[in-house]
C-alpha cells in the first residue's frame, strides 16, 4: 500500500511533464487554466501522499524492510547489480515535505507570474513538473545511483529554466555557465562513489548504513571520499570555488529563482551530505575543510551582495551565503542545526524571491533597485511580506532565522579546530545579511525618490500602446503562496528552540539524530563529540545576545545609510572607492576565472584547431587523398582503349604464366 | 628426305612472332585479323610436325579443328570489321576507342 503510494507520488510529477509538454507542443496558446491544472496536479498529489504516509506511519520507527523498497532490478552485471527502488525515512520524508511543499505554493505563484506569457506557459509548467520528478528521485532513491539520476536530472530542469527565455543570449550563456560548473563538481561526486563503492562494496543506502555500523574504516581513506563528495556538493550548492554559476542562473523566471535555486536543488549538497553521515563523521579533517569553505563561502558572498544594485541578484549572493552557513553546520558535525537551516532558509528565502518576483512584475519586469523606490505606498502587502521575510534572513529573535542561524553560530563556536574564527566569519556574515538585505529593503520600499515617476515615464515613451501604466498589481495566486511562506518564515523556527530557552536538545536535532544514528551505532551527536567543547550557560548567552546585536547593528547602519542618509547605488560606470568597486565588481572572480581557464582553454582550443586540426590532421588526410589519385593516374594510363595495347597486356600475362607454368616457378 | 624438327619448330617461332608483331603494331584491322591467321597456322605447322615426329595422329586430328575455328573466326571477326566501318567510315584502330570510355 505504502509503496504503491509512493511509487505514484514518485512518477505523478513526470506524467505531468509528459502532458504539459505535449500541450506545449501541439498549440501556440494552450488553455492555461487545463495546463495550471495539469502542473498543480503534478506536484500536490505527491504532496498529499507524503503528507498521508506522514501521519499514518511511524516515521522515527520504521523497521529497515519497511524504508527500503526496491521496484525492478536496474542494472545487473554479473557481480553488480543496482536495483531501482526507494527509501522512506526521517531524513528523505523531511526532504520530500520541502521540496513538494515548497514546490506546490511555487507552482501556484506561478500561475499568476507566467500568465502573461501566453505562448511559454505550458513549457514553463511542464519543466517545473521534470524538476520536482527529479528532485524527488534525488532525495528519495535508496542508492547513490538514483541520487546522481535525479542529480543530473535536477540540472537539466535548472538548465532548461534558467534558459526559459530562449531568445536571450545571456540567459542561454547563463544556462550553460551552470551546467558546465556542476559538470566540474559531478566529476568528483562520481570519484567519490567510485571509491566508496570500492570501501563498502555496495551503493545501496542500507548497505553503506549498515556497512559504517558495524565496521570502523581508516580515517585517511573516509577523508579522501569526504574531500570527493564534497567536490561534487560544491558543484550543485554553489560554494567557493564552484558559486559562480549560481548568481547568473537568476537569468530564469523568478519563481525558478525561488523554487530550483534558493529553496530546493542548491540544498542536494546538504542532503547528500546529511544522507551518507557517518563518511563525513568518520573524516573530520574533510569535515573541517568543509566548515572552513562554508564559512569563507558565507563571508565572501555577503560581501559581494552588499553593494549589487540588480534585486535578484542580491538574493542570489544572499542564497550563496546561507548555503555557507549550512556547510558550515555540516562541517562541525551540526547535522541537525544543517538541516534545520535548509528548512527554515527555504522558507524565507522563497518568500523573499516570490515578493521579489511581485514587485519586478508589478514594475513590468524591471529588477534594477535603483530605479525602484517608495514602492511601499503601491504595494502594501508584498512590502510587509518583504519585511517578514528579511527580520526572518537577518536573524532578528522570535522568527525563523534566527533560530537556526543561532544555533548553527553557537555549535561552529563550540567547534575545537578554531571554533571562534567560524564564530567570527559566521557572525560578520550575519551583519553584512542583516546590512543588506535591509539595504534592499529601504531602496526598494521605503526611499522617496523620483524612481516610480521615472518608470511612469519610461513606459510612456517606449510602450505607448500598453494599457497598464506604472504599478501594476499583484494577483491573488501570487499573494496567496506569500503569506503561506511568510507564516512558515515566521513559525518555522520553534521547532529548533535553542537549549538555553528549554534546557532541552532542541527538537529538531533530536530528531535528526535519531534519524541519523548509523554511524557504529551513535547519533551524528554523539558521534561529533569529541570534535566540540561544551559551553557553559553564561556563553550561550553571550552568544546569542551578540548575534542579536550584529543583526540590528546591521539594520541600524542601513537604515541609516539608505533610509535616514537617502543615499543611492551610483550608476555602472561611475567612479567608486576601491572596496565598493570591488564588491561590486564581485571581487573580479568571473574575470580571474576567464584569465586562469578561460583564456588558456581558448588558447587550447586555437591550437588544436589552427595547428593539430588544420595543419597536421588536414594535411596528413590531404596527402593520403593525393597519393591515391596518383596511383589512379598511374594505373589509368593503361586503359588507352587501343585495342592492340589490350592485346599487349593479354600476351605479356600469357607469356608470364607460361613462363611460371613451363619454368616451375619463379 | 625428313627434314630436321628443330628446323620446324624454329620456322613456327618466326611465324608465330611475325603474327604476333602483326597484332601489336598494325593499325589496319583487316591485316590484324591476317596476323591471327598466321599465328594459328603457325601452330598448325607445329601440330603437323610433332605428329609427324612421335607417329601420332591426334596431332592431324587437332589440326582439322583449328582449321575450322578459324574459319567460324574469320567470319565472325570480318563480319565485325563490317559493323565498325558503318558506324566509324574507318577500320583503323587508331579511331576506335571506346573502350576507353
Amino acid at each position: 500500500m505504502e509503496k504503491t503510494l509512493i511509487t505514484l507520488a514518485m512518477w505523478l510529477p513526470l506524467a505531468g511533464f509528459v502532458l504539459n509538454g505535449l500541450l506545449s507542443l501541439r498549440s501556440k496558446t494552450a488553455n492555461q487554466s487545463l495546463v495550471s491544472g495539469i502542473g498543480i496536479a503534478g506536484v500536490l498529489a505527491p504532496f498529499a501522499i507524503f503528507a498521508y504516509l506522514t501521519f499514518n506511519l511511524d516515521i522515527l520507527h520504521l523497521t529497515e524492510e519497511m524504508k527500503e523498497f526496491v521496484l525492478f532490478s536496474w542494472m545487473n552485471t554479473g557481480t553488480f547489480s543496482i536495483d531501482f527502488g526507494y527509501r522512506l525515512d526521517g531524513l528523505t520524508i523531511f526532504m520530500a515535505w520541502i521540496v513538494t511543499g515548497i514546490g506546490f505554493l511555487i507552482h501556484v505563484y506561478s500561475i499568476g507570474y507566467m500568465y502573461a506569457e501566453k505562448k511559454d506557459f505550458s513549457r514553463f509548467f511542464a519543466y517545473l513538473n521534470l524538476f520536482i520528478f527529479a528532485m524527488l528521485h534525488l532525495v528519495m532513491g535508496n542508492n547513490l545511483v538514483i541520487l546522481f539520476l535525479g542529480w543530473e536530472g535536477v540540472g537539466l530542469a535548472s538548465y532548461l529554466l534558467i534558459g526559459f527565455d530562449v531568445h536571450k543570449d545571456s540567459a542561454a550563456d547563463a544556462g550553460k555557465k551552470a551546467f558546465i560548473a556542476n559538470r566540474i563538481g559531478d566529476a568528483g561526486f562520481l570519484i567519490g562513489m567510485f571509491l566508496l563503492y570500492q570501501v563498502t562494496g555496495t551503493l545501496q543506502y542500507s548497505g553503506i548504513l549498515e556497512f559504517f555500523s558495524v565496521h570502523s574504516v581508516a580515517a585517511d581513506l573516509l577523508n579522501v571520499i569526504a574531500v570527493f563528495l564534497f567536490i561534487g556538493a560544491v558543484g550543485k550548492s554553489a560554494q567557493i570555488p564552484l558559486y559562480v554559476w549560481l548568481p547568473d542562473a537568476m537569468a530564469g523566471p523568478t519563481p525558478v529563482s525561488a523554487l530550483i535555486h534558493a529553496a530546493t536543488m542548491v540544498t542536494a549538497g546538504v542532503f547528500m551530505i546529511a544522507r551518507l553521515s557517518p563518511v563525513f563523521l568518520g573524516a573530520p579533517e574533510a569535515s573541517t575543510m568543509i566548515a572552513y569553505i562554508g564559512a569563507s563561502t558565507a563571508l565572501f558572498s555577503a560581501l559581494i551582495a552588499l553593494t549589487q544594485t540588480d534585486i535578484k541578484k542580491v538574493l542570489a549572493y544572499s542564497t550563496v551565503s546561507q548555503l555557507g552557513y549550512m556547510f558550515m553546520a555540516m562541517g562541525v558535525g551540526a547535522y541537525g542545526a544543517g538541516m534545520f537551516h535548509l528548512m527554515t532558509h527555504a522558507f524565507f528565502k522563497a518568500l523573499l524571491f516570490l515578493s521579489s518576483g511581485a514587485v519586478i512584475i508589478a514594475l513590468h519586469h524591471e529588477q534594477d533597485m535603483r530605479r525602484m523606490g517608495g514602492l511601499f505606498k503601491h504595494l502594501k502587502l508584498i512590502a510587509v511580506l518583504f519585511w517578514i521575510g528579511a527580520i526572518a534572513i537577518s536573524g532578528v529573535p522570535g522568527l525563523s532565522g534566527f533560530f537556526s542561524k543561532d544555533m548553527i553560530l553557537e555549535q561552529a563556536y563550540t567547534f575545537k579546530n578554531g571554533g571562534p574564527v567560524l564564530f567570527g566569519m559566521g557572525l560578520l556574515t550575519a551583519l553584512l545579511t542583516s546590512f543588506y538585505v535591509f539595504r534592499l529593503i529601504f531602496l526598494t520600499f521605503h526611499t522617496r525618490h523620483d524612481g516610480v515617476a521615472d518608470m511612469e515615464h519610461h513606459h510612456d515613451d517606449h510602450h505607448g500602446h500598453d494599457d497598464h501604466h506604472g504599478v501594476l498589481p499583484v494577483s491573488w495566486n501570487m499573494k496567496a503562496p506569500l503569506v503561506v511562506l511568510a507564516l512558515l518564515s515566521i513559525g518555522g523556527g520553534y521547532v529548533g528552540l535553542p537549549h538555553l530557552f528549554t534546557h532541552e536538545t532542541p527538537a529538531i536535532v533530536s530528531y535528526f539524530d535519531k534519524v541519523l544514528e548509523y554511524s557504529e551505532g551513535k547519533s551524528p551527536s554523539e558521534a561529533s563529540h569529541e570534535w566540540k567543547n561544551h559551553p557553559t550557560e553564561s556563553e550561550e548567552q553571550v552568544l546569542m545576545g551578540v548575534s542579536i546585536l550584529v543583526a540590528v547593528i546591521g539594520f541600524l547602519i542601513a537604515f541609516l545609510i539608505y533610509q535616514k542618509g537617502n543615499a543611492r547605488p551610483q550608476p555602472d560606470g561611475a567612479a567608486r572607492p576601491f572596496y565598493q568597486a570591488w564588491s561590486y565588481n564581485k571581487f573580479y572572480v568571473d574575470e580571474l576565472y576567464e584569465f586562469l581557464i578561460l583564456r588558456p582553454m581558448k588558447k587550447l582550443a586555437e591550437f588544436s584547431y589552427k595547428i593539430v586540426d588544420v595543419k597536421i590532421i588536414d594535411n596528413t588526410l590531404d596527402a593520403i587523398a593525393a597519393a591515391l589519385v596518383a596511383i589512379g593516374n598511374f594505373f589509368r594510363s593503361f586503359q588507352s582503349g587501343v585495342i592492340s595495347d589490350y592485346a599487349l597486356y593479354i600476351f605479356l600475362g600469357m607469356s608470364f604464366l607460361g613462363m611460371i607454368l613451363i619454368g616451375g616457378v619463379i | 628426305m625428313e627434314i630436321e624438327i628443330i628446323r620446324i619448330i624454329f620456322l613456327t617461332v618466326v611465324l608465330f612472332s611475325i603474327g604476333i608483331l602483326g597484332v601489336l603494331t598494325r593499325r589496319n584491322i583487316i591485316v590484324m585479323i591476317m596476323s591471327v591467321e598466321i599465328m594459328l597456322n603457325s601452330v598448325n605447322l607445329l601440330f603437323i610436325a610433332f605428329s609427324r615426329y612421335f607417329q601420332d595422329l591426334n596431332g592431324e586430328v587437332m589440326v582439322l579443328f583449328v582449321m575450322a575455328i578459324a574459319a567460324a573466326e574469320a567470319a565472325v571477326g570480318l563480319a565485325i570489321v563490317i559493323a565498325l566501318h558503318r558506324n566509324y567510315h574507318s577500320i583503323d584502330i587508331m579511331d576506335i576507342k571506346a573502350l576507353k570510355e
